[in-house]
């Protein structure tokens, strides 16, 4: 089918009776990108990738392929089989009853394509995942990893203009999975379509995605690059969700802008913080703080355990009671805590002599530090 | 795990089951097996019974009302079913309510359901008065005590059991194949008859199996509601008035034999084709 320019989702809603599990979901999906839904489960992932794929009708919205609308919550509907999307199922959804060859064929045997092309293209998609010699097993005699890519290969077979994936590596071992992570970005690249893959696995989302849209109980929380979402979460869902484990409530003290860098001044439980930031690279945040970045406005300040170094530096410096330890090989977790209601971790030199209950300096640097709008969101 | 073989316990807990199929199958099986090969008390081995079971025009016209009566109501139950089966799939709306009342002539039993059937049906059942009142007949005949009462109570009887047989199997097929087939480019139809059909076969041949020994053994219905001496004449009530009314248990014996081979051969059948339209809608597209 003709490759799109863009899927566009406007205020999608999708109801079940009085359960909205999707809340104005809006998205612009361009020609070749991969694009990830991150979230919790049960946040709406799959009803989103659903309500795309056809196999659920919205409750209002559009969604549309370039100028062509597939679903406006009301008269217009194209069916799923009419979409030209493929879709791989968490539980990869063979049938059982084919063989390897049969199962990769269906789509293009109900198409009643010639019986030369079917078997040319279906050799084409079974060299493409590996799948050579299996043709004639059924899928019961196949291993999760071999299922797999047969799963995929079935989707791939018929050329869709956007391949849909729901939690694909999930009933995976840790090896496989990201062996397997490796080669569905391969074969995305090769087809030169559009992917949408579902996931709750944060790394996965970091390693495969043009474009991430992290999730929370139907409402989209930010869309970004990895490096926007890791680096420069929207709130602290985000942030929670990409790491960002110490996250205390904060004061802003003064503000100052020099040279790009914008400096924030910050106290968290009595303690005076210094935030560098620049300009203009995280604009989602700085367009919700911007009424913020003012005296006295309550704020959330966060940071990753793996940022956090033990010793002192020239700002954000911290005595914490060390309540434990974990070794890790190649760092050494210390959970503790700064101040009443102030807890900490961090991710220290694996060789730092620390004492079980006695104190330990830590430090931050003042670009690893964010700040966070306090406003609890939905 | 170990495979410890044939110990003492396995032996002891496999017995009762052992004991009950020979006194409650096989010991009966053979007695009669034995019994249709011998006249009287004689005691000789001897195939007259079964030549002349084969040259009776009764029991030939018996075997034919029998398999008549038999086939289209497993088949009728089958066709209904599946769809039916598959329309419930995921469940529908006072699915208690409904499966409560499919469940009820099973739990009935035949008498009753015949009964009824003769107080609705029936020469002066409240059918036949209605439409005579309202003037659409002249003459009252009644629906019943003939062929079709017979093949309508078999199959309110045989309904409900193959229905949940198949419904069964259905709610075995996970949704999601659906949903891929849907995906990959099938329709609704082609999606039924390439995915969900196959799938089902095992229960439709569950439900046809079961189904066609109930109604071929009919005897309560073709008494109560047909003409057991002529149209409605079937094995098993050949059977019982040769044994209980003409005592000739010898013959008896060989229609119930014939009964269990012409249930066989049907069965076979059915498996047979079972193979060859498996076959043949698997190696589609196959090089
Ligand atoms: N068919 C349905 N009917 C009612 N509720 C549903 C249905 N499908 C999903 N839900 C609900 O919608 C919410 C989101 O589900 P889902 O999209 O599967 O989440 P995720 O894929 O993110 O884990 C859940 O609370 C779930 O119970
Ligand atoms: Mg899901």
């Amino acid at each position: 089918m003709k490759v799109f320019n863009q899927l566009i989702m406007k205020d999608m809603c999708k109801s079940f009776g009085n359960l909205h599990v999707l809340k104005d979901f809006n998205l612009t999906i361009n020609r070749g990108e991969f694009v990830t839904f991150l979230g919790p489960s049960g946040c709406g992932k799959s009803t989103a990738l659903n309500c795309i794929s056809g196999l659920l009708n919205i409750t209002s919205g559009v969604i549309q392929v370039d100028d062509e609308v597939l679903d406006n919550g009301g008269k217009v509907f194209v069916s799923p089989e009419k979409r030209g999307f493929g879709i791989i199922f968490q539980n990869y959804a063979l049938f059982p009853h084919m063989t390897v060859f049969d199962n990769i064929a269906f789509s293009l045997s109900v198409a009643h394509r010639p019986k030369d092309e079917i078997q040319k293209k279906v050799s084409e998609v079974i060299r493409m995942v590996h799948l050579e010699g299996q043709e004639n097993k059924f899928p019961s005699q196949l291993s999760g990893g071999q299922q797999q890519r047969v799963a995929i290969a079935r989707s791939v077979v018929m050329e869709p203009r956007l391949l849909l994936l729901d939690e694909p590596l999930s009933n995976l071992d840790t090896k496989l999975r990201t062996e397997m992570r490796y080669e569905l970005k391969q074969i995305h690249n090769q087809l030169e379509r559009a992917s949408i893959y579902v996931t709750h696995d944060q790394s996965e989302a970091l390693a495969l995605s043009d474009k991430i849209v992290i999730m929370k109980l139907g409402k989209v929380q930010q869309i970004g690059t990895p490096k926007q979402v890791f680096l420069f979460p929207a709130n602290r869902f985000v942030a929670d969700f990409m790491g960002y484990k110490n996250i205390w409530n904060a004061k802003i003290i003064a503000v100052e802008e020099t040279d790009g860098i914008r400096k924030i001044q910050v106290e968290s439980y009595g303690i005076s913080f210094v935030v560098h930031s620049t300009i203009g690279e995280n604009k989602i945040v700085e367009e919700a703080l911007l009424g913020s970045f003012q005296k006295g406005t309550d704020v959330l300040l966060a940071s990753r355990p793996d940022d956090i170094s033990a010793g002192i530096g020239q700002f954000n410096n911290m005595t914490a009671i060390v309540e434990g330890t974990e070794y890790l090989g190649t760092s050494m977790q210390v959970t503790g805590m700064v101040r009443d209601g102030m807890p900490i971790q961090a991710r220290i030199e694996p060789e730092t002599l620390v004492a079980a209950k006695g104190t330990i300096s830590l430090t931050i640097p003042p670009d690893k530090l964010i700040v966070l709008p306090k406003v609890e969101e939905e | 795990m170990k495979n410890r073989g044939w110990s003492l316990e396995t032996a002891a807990m496999v017995l009762p089951a052992v004991l009950f199929l020979i006194v409650v199958f096989i010991y009966p099986f053979i007695y009669a097996l034995k019994m249709s090969f011998t006249i009287g008390d004689e005691g000789t081995v001897t195939f007259a019974n079964y030549i002349r079971f084969f040259q009776d025009s009764v029991e030939m016209k018996t075997v034919w009302n029998t398999l008549v009566i038999s086939v289209p109501v497993t088949i009728l139950t089958i066709v209904l079913a599946v769809p039916i089966a598959y329309y419930m799939r995921n469940g529908i709306r006072h699915e208690k309510l409904v499966t409560f009342f499919l469940m009820i002539p099973m739990t009935l039993g035949v008498v009753l359901i015949a009964e009824g059937m003769i107080t609705y049906f029936g020469r002066n059942g409240w059918l036949m008065l209605i439409l005579e009142r309202l003037g659409f007949i002249h003459e009252r005949t009644g629906l019943i005590h003939n062929y079709w009462g017979v093949v309508i109570s078999l199959f309110i009887q045989s309904f409900p059991m193959g229905l949940t047989i198949l419904i069964g199997y259905t709610r075995g097929i996970h949704p999601s194949l659906e949903r891929a087939s849907r995906m990959l480019g099938a329709t609704k139809s082609q999606t039924f008859w390439k995915v969900i059909f196959p799938l089902m076969m095992p229960g439709i041949l569950i439900a046809f199996c079961l189904n066609f020994t109930s109604a071929f053994s009919v005897f309560t219905s073709a008494i109560m509601l047909g003409q057991a001496t002529s149209t409605t004449r079937v094995m098993a009530y050949s059977a019982y008035i040769t044994a209980y009314e003409y005592f000739d248990y010898n013959f008896s014996s060989t229609i119930c034999i014939m009964m269990v081979i012409i249930q066989f051969i049907l069965i076979g059948i059915v498996f047979a084709l079972r193979n060859k339209l498996y076959k043949g809608a698997s190696s589609v597209g196959k090089g």
